[in-house]
Parts: structure tokens; C-alpha cells; sequence
């Protein structure tokens, strides 16, 4: 295999054994053992402090230099560029100034705002405008994005982890037989190598991982939307426009109807700054009433926990967690929300987190950047009262 | 109506925590649990088969002690099972997986495959629409509602980001599927002993014809190069005094920080 025990180093300590995820080492006879459950994820590697595993994994360089430049998948929805999008430039804007190359964007479906995408930071915009890219096609999307790709050859591609980025970017990969790592929060270049370092959560939340795609090209990495920064907005920029000629969708899949439900789309939980969510200690649907003010005054929107949905004070669309949804907002407030773990991993990279709860030990309060033991039929009207007083002043 | 369902041994992830001293995952006792979405992808499948006739068969890739999952899923009511294991298939990436789960469906045949909509543990969600592309057939991910079924099409709810869409496809095809879709139903006394006595059969590399340079670690463009503990949170604090202080300190600190 190519994660081994140097048995002559192993002293047994068993440090390695805590650090596999897989639970695939054993401590026999005091020497470390790697069993077939290994998954070779490479999690053990840096836990010995004897430097006694020895990592093979490493394959030989084979990587064409014909490959050059960032792009970035820009989706729209109903015509608009998706907010991603320009975050994709804002990251796309400094790797391709660390490679010194192009950074260019790639539009699938009719926009206005093609002109946008140069003003965020591309220097080219592939563009196909035809009303068959309106709305997501995974085999024709991805189609069309292989061919531009294997013309034009780009280094990387980044493209939003939306439902639509993750759910026919795969495709891309699968065909172009190339990497992608998923849901990145953070991306980089090694130096040496010209490699994209890609960090992403995996296992829930739980943990963090550094991927790399050593030895295909284009690097593919879908990035986990309201984690990184736009760049700067030139109105004066100049790029250039590529009219792309559009593909024949395939006779197998056809999208019959887009569901406007409202109490499904006005909640763009995902997109919001601000969520101000309520659990079981809300106590009924007029305490969500009481929630919408503050979230109102905020400019966000409302969250649930399982409970309160399962208690039908709010619908299902608003819940948040590992059956819900997945958030990232500037600010979250938790009120009469325990911090159970299936919660927890839905909200938990939030980048402010207040916890409102009357009970000093609940788990809330463990991820809280701050933490309010009180009565949240308090708390909240008092808020209410401060900020409306702020505005006035 | 064939229809197989992929379905993965995950550890419990609820369960894995980085210890922050030591930077190592804490995974003392953590169990192995099948992945919770492949539950109702095997829903799905079962309903398909009690509603048009046919057969159910479960796949997974994994070790040998992943047979575990494969006789849960015969306790639910698959008819067959089948274990792909080859020390070769280790470190597969999800290019390598899906590459070598196609293969297997391949050689089994298929009218519909449905996958989970992610694991627990790696989380990429990209195992279903990959296979697809190899396949060369159509595919839904997200799906939340069957509404029509026949033996050459379907029509299905998939959840997008910011509403839902109606989408009919053509047979054969590939579907991943969200909980929302159904509730699993626990297995059986009947088919606790079925699965008891089932043999399980165990492909390897030769058996679904894969070429030995696409699966597994070699088959594999992306590597885990390390893993490391989320970053810690910043400042952490219970704010003091009455809920009037309380409130008003809160309000100070979420402005200096520009959230408000
Ligand atoms: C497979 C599975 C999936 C799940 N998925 C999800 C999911 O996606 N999302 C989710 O949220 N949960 C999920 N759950 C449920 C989860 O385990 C918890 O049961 C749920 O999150 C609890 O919700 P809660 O915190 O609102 O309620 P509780 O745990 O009942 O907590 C209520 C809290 O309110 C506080 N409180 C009460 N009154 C007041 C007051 N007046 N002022 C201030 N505080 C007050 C209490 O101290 C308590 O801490 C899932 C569970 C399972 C098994
Ligand atoms: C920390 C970490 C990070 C990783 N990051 C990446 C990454 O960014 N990119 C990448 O390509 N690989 C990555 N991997 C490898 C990846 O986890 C494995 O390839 C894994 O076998 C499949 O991916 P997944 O767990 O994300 O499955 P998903 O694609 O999330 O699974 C979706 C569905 O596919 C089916 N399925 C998945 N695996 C199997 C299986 N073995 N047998 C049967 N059905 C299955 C199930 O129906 C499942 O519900 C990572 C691994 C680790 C440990
Ligand atoms: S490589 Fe990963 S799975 Fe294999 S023994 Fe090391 S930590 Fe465990
Ligand atoms: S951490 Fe290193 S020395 Fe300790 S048991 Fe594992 S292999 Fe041996």
C-alpha cells in the first residue's frame, strides 16, 4: 500500500490512532498497523512524532504546460449573475495575478450584465446567450463548458458550490478526467509548484482538509458561496466579449416548470447577512412575529431550528441544520435554540454567532461568539427597543 | 425495472471532533453507519419496485467490512447486494469512484441508478452526476419529489437554491436524492433473516472490467494532502450584567465588528 509503517521508527505510541479518521490503524504487538480500512487520506502522516509512516502516494509529475489562465463559471438565475460570481472574481482576480495570467468568465444563458463581470475583475467573458442555457441543463452546461475548456485550456476553473455548480460540474470533471474538489473555503498557490491549494470542510463541519490535484489540469474547485471577498469594482475596465455559438440540448432531460413557491423563494437563507433564528424556547408563532422585527431592522431574514418547524410555527424552508439548510452569514442569532449537533453543523461557520437562552449550559453557547443567559421574551423586545432608538439618533 | 442503489459506509460524523491540543481527530468509538441519505435513496428504489415491478440491487465500494451496510439494505428489502473490494480500489477519490461504480452498473444494467444526495463524510455530493457523465445518461441531483414514474421516463421535483424545479427525463437515467423525498422504512423481521443468510458477492477490479490505471489511488487526480482542525473561534464570552447592559454591550460589539 502507499501509506506504510517504518516499524524500525514506530515506538508504538499510538498518536497516529486518534488521527485516522477510518479507524484503520492498530496498535499490535506496541507497532502501529494500518489495516485495509484505509482509505489513504494521508490524516495520519503528520500525528508521528517519530516520523514513522512513510507516504508513497506521491506520483510522478505529467502535467501539460499548454494550460493557462483562471476562469471562473459565472451562473445566472432568471437573467441575473448569481452573487457568487463576482466573488469567484474577486478570488479568480488574485490567483491569476499570483500566476500572472488571464482571468476569465464563463456565462451560460441571456444576461444584461455580461459588461459587470469585466468591471469585477475579468479580462475576457465567454459568453453564451441562447435561451436554451436559461436554466440549468446539466449535459448541455457541461457540454458546452468541456468544449471551451479543451479549446482554450485553462490552468483552473472555479466555479460556485450552488445547487447548480455542484450539481453539473461534476459532469466537467467526470469527462475532461480531471479534479475537483468540493465546497472550498479557501484557496491558494503553491508557490513552487504552481498548484492550487484548495481547504474545504468535510466530515460535517467537523474537520478541515487541503486538496490537490497534482497531475490533471484544469485544477476544478466549486466554492462555497459568501466566503470570499469581491474585489474591486473599475467601471472604467476594459475586457473583451467571446460570443460562444450555443450546443443542441440533448432530447433526454427537459425542465417543465420552475416552482415559484413564495414561502420557498423569498427565504434566501444561503444569500442573507443576517439570520436571526428561533428553536423550541421561541415558544409559539407570535414569538416568530417578534423575530421578524428584529430581523427586519437588521436586513436579514428568519431562521428555525427542527423543532419550531416540527411544531409548525414556521415551514420547513426556514429550517436550518444537517436535514435544512446550510448557512454562512455575518451574523447569526440563536434564541431559544439548544445547539444540538444536527444544528450545529448547519450555522456553525457563521462568522458572528449570539446566543440567546436561558440556560447557562446549553450547548449553544459553546460556538457563541457572544452569549446571553436570559429570557429571550426579554431580550429581544430590548433589542428591538435599542436599535430602533439607535436609528433615530 | 432495474434500478440499483449506491449506498456508503461512513463513519458517524456527528461523532468526529479534532482534538484542539493535539490538532488529531478524536474518533475513539466513533461507529460506522450507512451514509443517512442512502436510507431513502433505498425508500426510493423499494417504492419504484412495488409501484412498476423489477428489481432492487444495492452496490457500495468499499472494504470488506462494508458487506455491513449491504445487509442492512437486504433487511430493508433490496433483492440482491453486491460488494466491490479490491485493496487496489483504496484512495479512491470521487473520479475513481464513480469510475469504478459505473463499471459495476455497467455490467449489472440498469433502467435508473439513485445515489444519496452526499455523504456524510467526504461531502463533496459529486459521486451521482460524475457516474452519470461516465454512463453518458441524464441526471437529477437534489431530487425531493417523484411525481410520474413510467418504465422509459420520469418527472421530478429537484430542490435548487432559491426554488424548485419540474424536470422530466428519459430513461435510463441517474438521481440523487434528498431526505425530504420519503421516510426509510426499518427493516424487517423477514428480511433480517434473509439478510442473514445472504451471500454477498465481492467484484473486484477484473470482475466489472476496469482498467487498473483509473481506480482507486492511481485512478485519482485530487490527493488529501493534510487535514487540520477548523480554525478556533474568535473571542468567546457570556456577557454580563442586567439583560438592559447586556443588550447594550451586544449592540456595541456586533457595530465594532460592522455586523449591524
Ligand atoms: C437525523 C436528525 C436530523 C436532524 N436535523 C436537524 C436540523 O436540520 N436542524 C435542526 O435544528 N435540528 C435537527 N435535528 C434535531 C436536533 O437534534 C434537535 O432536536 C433540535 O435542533 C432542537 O431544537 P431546539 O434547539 O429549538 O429545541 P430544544 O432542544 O428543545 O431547545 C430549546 C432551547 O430553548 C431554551 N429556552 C426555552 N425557553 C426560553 C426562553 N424563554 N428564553 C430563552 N431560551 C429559552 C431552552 O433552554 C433550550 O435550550 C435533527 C435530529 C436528527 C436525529
Ligand atoms: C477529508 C476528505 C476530503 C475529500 N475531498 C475530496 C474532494 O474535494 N474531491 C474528491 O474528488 N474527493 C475527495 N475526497 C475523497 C472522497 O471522499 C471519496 O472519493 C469518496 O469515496 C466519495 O466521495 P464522497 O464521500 O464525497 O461521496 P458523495 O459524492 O458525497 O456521495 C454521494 C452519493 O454517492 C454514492 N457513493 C459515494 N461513495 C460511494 C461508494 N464508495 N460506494 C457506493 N456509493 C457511493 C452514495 O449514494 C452517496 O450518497 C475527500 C476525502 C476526504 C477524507
Ligand atoms: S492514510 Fe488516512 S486512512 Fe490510511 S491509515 Fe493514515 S489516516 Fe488512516
Ligand atoms: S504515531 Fe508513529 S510512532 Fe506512534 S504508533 Fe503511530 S507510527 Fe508508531
Amino acid at each position: 500500500m502507499y501509506i506504510k509503517i517504518n516499524i524500525e521508527k514506530c515506538n508504538g505510541c499510538g498518536s497516529c490512532v486518534n488521527a485516522c479518521p477510518f479507524g484503520a490503524i492498530l496498535i499490535e504487538d506496541n507497532k502501529a498497523r494500518i489495516n485495509e480500512a484505509c482509505n489513504l487520506c494521508g490524516a495520519c502522516i503528520e500525528s508521528c512524532p517519530e516520523e514513522a509512516i512513510i507516504d508513497e502516494r506521491v506520483k510522478e509529475k505529467k502535467i501539460s504546460e499548454e494550460y493557462k489562465g483562471v476562469w471562473i463559471f459565472a451562473e445566472q438565475r432568471d437573467g441575473k449573475i448569481a452573487s457568487v460570481a463576482y466573488e469567484l472574481l474577486g478570488i479568480g482576480r488574485r490567483l491569476a495575478d499570483t500566476l500572472n495570467v488571464e482571468l476569465s468568465a464563463v456565462v451560460f444563458g441571456k444576461t444584461d450584465e455580461v459588461e459587470e463581470l469585466i468591471k469585477w475583475g475579468a479580462d475576457k467573458v465567454y459568453y453564451v446567450s441562447a435561451s436554451e442555457y436559461s436554466y440549468l441543463d446539466d449535459k448541455l452546461y457541461s457540454k458546452t463548458l468541456v468544449q471551451l475548456i479543451k479549446t482554450y485550456k485553462p490552468e483552473i476553473l472555479l466555479a460556485g458550490a450552488t445547487a447548480i455548480g455542484r450539481s453539473f460540474i461534476p459532469r466537467v470533471a467526470a469527462s475532461l478526467r480531471a479534479g475537483l474538489t468540493a465546497d472550498c473555503t479557501g484557496l491558494e498557490i503553491e508557490k513552487e509548484t504552481r498548484n492550487l491549494l484548495q481547504i474545504r470542510p468535510a466530515f460535517g463541519g467537523n474537520i478541515m482538509a487541503t486538496v490537490v490535484s497534482p497531475n490533471s489540469r484544469p485544477q476544478i474547485a466549486t466554492v462555497r458561496p459568501r466566503v470570499m471577498k469581491r474585489g474591486e469594482y473599475d467601471p472604467k475596465r476594459k475586457g473583451e466579449i467571446i460570443n460562444i455559438e450555443p450546443l443542441r440540448p440533448s432530447d433526454k432531460v427537459r425542465i417543465l416548470e420552475r416552482v415559484e413557491d413564495i414561502s420557498f423563494c423569498k427565504v434566501s437563507l444561503q444569500d442573507a447577512k443576517v439570520i436571526v433564528s428561533g428553536g423550541r424556547g421561541v415558544g409559539g408563532p407570535e414569538g416568530f412575529k417578534m423575530l421578524w422585527e428584529l430581523a427586519n431592522l437588521l436586513g436579514g431574514t428568519v431562521g428555525a431550528s427542527r423543532a419550531a418547524v416540527d411544531e409548525g410555527w414556521i415551514p420547513y424552508a426556514y429550517q436550518v441544520g444537517q436535514t435544512g439548510k446550510t448557512v454562512c452569514p455575518k451574523l447569526y442569532i440563536a434564541c431559544g435554540i439548544s445547539g444540538a449537533v444536527q444544528h450545529l453543523v448547519g450555522m456553525q461557520s457563521s462568522d458572528i454567532i449570539v446566543a440567546i437562552n436561558k440556560d447557562p449550559n446549553a450547548p449553544i453557547f459553546n460556538v457563541a461568539t457572544y452569549g446571553i443567559v436570559g429570557d429571550l421574551r426579554e431580550i429581544i423586545p430590548l433589542l428591538i427597543k435599542k436599535i430602533r432608538e439607535g436609528v433615530i439618533e | 425495472m432495474k434500478i440499483i442503489v449506491c449506498i456508503k459506509q461512513v463513519p458517524d460524523v456527528t461523532e468526529v471532533r479534532i482534538d484542539p491540543q493535539t490538532n488529531t481527530l478524536i474518533r475513539e468509538g466513533v461507529p460506522s453507519i450507512m451514509n443517512p441519505y442512502d436510507y431513502h435513496a433505498i425508500e426510493a428504489a423499494l417504492q419504484i419496485k412495488e409501484f412498476l415491478g423489477g428489481k432492487v440491487t444495492a452496490i457500495t465500494m468499499g472494504p470488506p467490512q462494508a458487506e455491513e451496510i449491504l445487509k442492512e439494505a437486504i433487511s430493508m428489502g433490496v433483492d440482491e447486494a453486491v460488494l466491490l473490494t479490491d485493496k487496489r480500489f483504496a484512495g479512491a477519490d470521487t473520479w475513481a469512484t464513480a469510475y469504478t461504480l459505473s463499471k459495476a452498473a455497467e455490467k449489472l444494467g440498469f433502467d435508473l441508478i439513485i445515489c444519496g444526495k452526499q455523504a456524510i463524510d467526504g461531502d463533496t455530493a459529486q459521486v451521482g452526476p460524475e457516474m452519470a457523465e461516465f454512463l453518458d445518461i441524464p441526471h437529477v441531483c437534489y431530487v425531493r419529489k417523484i411525481e410520474k414514474i413510467t418504465k422509459e421516463d420520469m418527472i421530478v421535483e429537484r430542490l435548487m437554491d432559491d426554488c424548485y424545479e419540474k424536470v422530466w427525463l428519459k430513461l435510463p437515467a441517474l438521481i440523487t436524492v434528498v431526505k425530504e423525498l420519503n421516510t426509510p422504512r426499518p427493516p424487517s423481521i423477514r428480511g433480517r433473516m434473509i439478510a442473514k443468510k445472504a451471500e454477498i458477492p465481492k467484484w473486484g477490479l477484473e470482475e466489472i472490467g476496469a482498467e487498473e490505471d483509473k481506480v482507486g489511488l492511481k485512478g485519482s487526480p485530487t490527493m488529501v494532502k493534510n487535514i487540520f482542525a477548523p480554525p478556533p473561534r474568535g473571542e468567546r464570552r457570556i456577557l454580563e450584567g442586567t439583560p438592559e447592559e447586556q443588550v447594550t454591550t451586544l449592540l456595541r460589539e456586533l457595530r465594532r465588528l460592522g455586523c449591524i
